[in-house]
């Protein structure tokens, strides 16, 4: 295993979407990205609203497919990974099934893989004790709080052992301190996996924190402008906030941010 | 009233009362306002109908009502139990039959996003036609005398919300939860059986509760054209014009016992499928 | 709420205005088709310009009595509704469904009106609602076609009768709708409105209201068909001799020596009900515009 610790997990090269209406253009998210991703690495995307950072995610995971371009994720293309069932995805939104339980909604991806009862079981008992909501396996989503409920989406994107975790956006709609304990939670669940992340914010502290690299994009065509070594001790902790280290990221992710930045008048409403 | 989504289904009484009166408690809070509605309403009436009305018969009080209804249960001129028994059954024979295909169809056109855009919208504009007027002609294809015909009848009326419910059901799903079994590599199949049959049960259901009214509906305005007389729609008929209207009402009374029956069926077979649904749960807006 | 561009496969809407019409022409032909091939297959013997096709099969419902040729119904509609009147068909069941509409229209707004104000009353008051709503609902079970000679003995027999029977199928689901409705707005709207201090008169005109038009019109597309089903019913035992109705009724006993009379009328009603509905689609479209349609089915 130590061989492949350097393996690159995902190769974007020249990925271009765009998106058409009527044989037109009407949307140009993403130009020229050039991209690799090493296994075990922790990688944010970020950069300011219709960057392309969500469809990037998307393309990476082969929920839509790239105008241009081709991505391979363990030297494999997109499709085949998929099919391989090498991806674990988490949404902004829980996306749990109401009519499900905790435990059935984690053990989801398990019958779809065509496991066994008894595998099933303890697979999904495994996964609610990482995320610690072993008490609340019977409940239904709709009895959790939000943060809960996307801890289950985690846990249930982990059931397979994915070899890569796509998270978009995953705690966007989290108070600010559950979305903090969420974090540790989240690099806690990752040191123990090892797996790959690869995840999508708009907060610049949030991306700094939990990254071992910071893609930085700028939008209209979204590209990569910055790529930031976030070079903090793991494992990280709440003591990681308060270094003078931690901010000096947060500030050169802050200007990569700006620098991207083509000129205020040119934002356009949503 | 089909469009009107599950979110509208039911306003039942609801079992989301204040939570420190305990399960008695809540019950007490849930149905005691209807209950003495209940009261109040017979109440009047029956004081209203015995003192106060100008034409007594029109609005029997609802003593002479229940009295007839003992009468005139079991044979006689008005044999109410039995026509109460068949029309009950030429109810529920349309709308098994009118589910029965309603979901077919549903299914075989949920299967094609084309072919849902194409006949949801024409399934929609033919649920905007008055279908009682199509009852004659029922009747003169399935036989006038026959119960089929009054099924079918009753069958199409239940056919439209069935199928353009559950077409919705199955096919508005959550883009994401479709993108995650996408994520999985999951088959149609296992879509099909994970996530949009478990989504549309909730359109179903609804779709039943206003089906099984409209089943009683398409039965009783197929025996109005005519066929057996030991039927809810003919004693109502034959009743009024005799002006025995004890009578009549207690044949109302039976049909609409009918109805409620059917819908509390549904009821029960909601609370078991889909018991975790907001409409089930009571839960109100948070 | 950052969310990439949706894929642009959505429908353009000239594009899909011309597309939905074409579909429902397309589903009028292959109705017409599927109409005279069942005769072609199982039908009567088909007689025309001296020729003569025997169909090979034999369906009941397919004989010229129980399913007339699509050119004899309209055929029928170009001459005389009966013998020594001037009146063709087709202008008589015109006249018809212009008198059942007017019945059905005026039942429609005193329906929605009641089920509005029902729906306000019961959004007001929880006490209210949990007395009277589980009644509303019953009241949907008692058919409404068992009631309408009732109806007529207490109104009398006339226009009034079939207006309450129409009145009494619009406003149910109406009120349905609006109890939903009215509760859609945001909470955080109310709370807004909380903090200006006004008044819950001022709340329901200016949220409520205006929040719940989606889901009336929803409601009113399906009264729209219940207002002319009730007219149509009611027109029997009301004893109302202009209307759609009671043509129904005439041409059922006269089925035997003119099927297509019948036809026709089924096929005025047919044409009424989708132009009402199309009406209140309209006045939706007008209403709403502007707005995402995310409630609107």
């Amino acid at each position: 295993m130590t061989s492949r610790q350097n393996d690159v997990v995902v190769r974007a090269s020249g990925v271009d979407k765009s998106f058409m209406r009527d044989g037109q253009v009407v949307t140009t998210a993403l130009s020229g990205i050039d991209l690799e991703i090493r296994r075990g690495e922790f990688i944010s995307l970020i950069g300011p609203s219709g960057c392309g950072k969500s469809t990037l995610l998307r393309v990476i995971g082969d929920l839509t497919a790239p105008s241009a371009g081709s991505i391979s994720v363990n030297g494999k293309p997109a499709r085949q990974a998929r099919r391989d069932r090498d991806y674990g995805i988490v949404f902004q939104a829980p996306v749990l099934f109401d009519w499900r339980t905790v435990e059935d909604n984690v053990r989801l991806p398990l019958e779809l893989l065509g496991q066994s009862r008894a595998q099933r079981d303890g697979r999904a008992d495994e996964m609610l004790a990482l995320v610690e909501l072993t008490d609340f396996a019977g409940h239904h989503p709709y009895q959790l709080s939000g943060g809960m409920q996307q801890r289950v989406a985690i846990a249930r994107a982990l059931a397979l052992e994915p070899s890569l975790l796509l998270m978009d956006e995953p705690f966007g709609a989290l108070d600010e301190m559950t979305r903090e304990r969420m974090n540790s939670e989240l690099l806690r669940i990752w040191q123990k996996t090892g797996t790959t992340v690869i995840f999508v914010t708009h907060s610049i502290p949030e991306a700094v924190f939990l990254s071992t690299r910071v893609v930085v994009m700028s939008a209209r065509p979204g590209r990569v402008t910055d790529v930031i070594e976030t070079d903090l001790p793991q494992p990280r902790s709440d003591q990681t906030r308060e270094e003078p280290r931690y901010f000096e990221r947060i500030t050169q992710v802050r200007e990569a941010l700006r620098a991207g930045e083509p000129s205020r008048s040119s934002e356009m409403p949503p | 009233m089909t469009s009107v989504a599950p979110s509208v289904g039911v306003p039942l009484p609801s079992p989301l009362g204040r939570q420190r009166t305990g399960r008695f408690g809540r019950a007490l809070s849930d149905y005691l306002p209807a209950l003495v509605a209940f009261v109040a309403i017979v109440a009047i009436w029956e004081f209203a109908a015995s003192r106060l009305q100008t034409r007594p018969y029109v609005m029997p009080p609802p003593s002479a009502i229940i009295n007839a209804l003992v009468e005139n249960w079991s044979g006689g001129r008005w044999p109410l139990f039995a026509s109460a028994q068949h029309t009950f059954i030429e109810a529920l024979g349309g709308l098994v039959i009118g589910t029965v295909i309603g979901l077919v169809v549903a299914f075989a056109v949920s299967r094609w996003a084309s072919a849902r855009d194409a006949v949801l919208p024409v399934a929609v504009a033919a649920n905007a036609i008055p279908i009682i007027a199509i009852a004659p002609i029922i009747n003169n294809w399935f036989g006038v005398l026959e119960p089929l015909s009054k099924m079918m009848m009753a069958a199409l009326l239940v056919f439209f919300p069935v199928m353009i419910n559950v077409t919705r059901g199955l096919t508005q799903v959550e883009p994401a939860a479709l993108e995650l079994m996408r994520s999985y590599a999951a088959s149609e199949g296992e879509i099909l059986r994970k996530v949009r049959i478990p989504n549309a049960l909730p359109f179903f259901l609804t779709a039943l509760k206003v089906g099984a009214t409209l089943s009683l509906i398409g039965a009783i305005v197929g025996e109005y054209f005519g066929g057996s007389s030991e039927v809810v729609g003919r004693i109502v008929v034959q009743s009024a014009s005799a002006l025995r209207f004890d009578v009549t009402w207690a044949a109302i009374l039976l049909g609409a016992a009918a109805g409620i029956v059917f819908y509390l069926a549904i009821v029960v077979i909601e609370r078991v499928l889909i018991p975790w649904h907001p409409s089930v749960r009571g839960e109100e807006r948070q | 709420m950052h969310r990439s561009p949706r894929p642009a496969t959505d429908d353009a809407p000239a594009h899909g205005r011309a597309r939905r019409i074409l579909t429902f022409v397309a589903f009028f032909l292959a109705l017409l088709v599927l109409w005279e091939g069942a005769k072609l297959l199982g039908g009567d013997p088909w007689r025309y310009f001296g020729m003569v096709w025997r169909p090979p099969l034999h369906f009941s419902f397919a004989s010229d009595l129980n399913l007339p040729h699509v050119w004899d119904v309209l055929g029928a509609m170009l001459r005389p509704v009966q013998r020594g009147t001037d009146q063709s068909l087709g202008a008589y069941l015109v006249g018809a469904s212009a008198y059942t509409w007017r019945e059905a229209a005026i039942g429609f707004v005193a329906g929605a009106m009641l089920g509005i104000s029902l729906a306000a009353a019961f959004v007001h008051s929880r006490l209210l609602e949990r007395a009277f709503v589980p009644y509303v609902i019953a009241s949907q079970t008692v058919p409404i076609v068992a009631l309408a000679p009732m109806v007529v003995f207490a109104f009398g027999q006339d226009v009034t009768s079939v207006v309450i029977i129409a009145t009494y199928l619009t406003f149910f689901p109406v009120t349905i709708a609006m109890i939903v409705g009215l509760r859609s707005p945001d909470p955080r709207a109310l709370e807004l409105m909380r903090s200006y201090a006004a008044s819950s008169w001022s709340v329901f005109w200016k949220v409520r209201m205006p929040a719940s038009l989606p889901y009336l019109f929803t409601a009113l597309k399906i009264s729209a068909t219940a207002s002319i089903v009730g007219a149509i019913i009611g027109e029997g035992p009301g004893g109302i001799p202009d209307g759609l109705g009671r043509a129904i009724i005439n041409f059922n006993q006269q089925y035997v020596s003119g099927p297509e009379k019948l036809w026709a009328a089924v096929v005025a009603s047919a044409v009424l009900g989708i132009v009402f509905f199309v009406l209140i689609r309209f006045a939706e479209a007008f209403t709403l515009k502007g707005r995402p349609d995310a409630v609107i089915a």
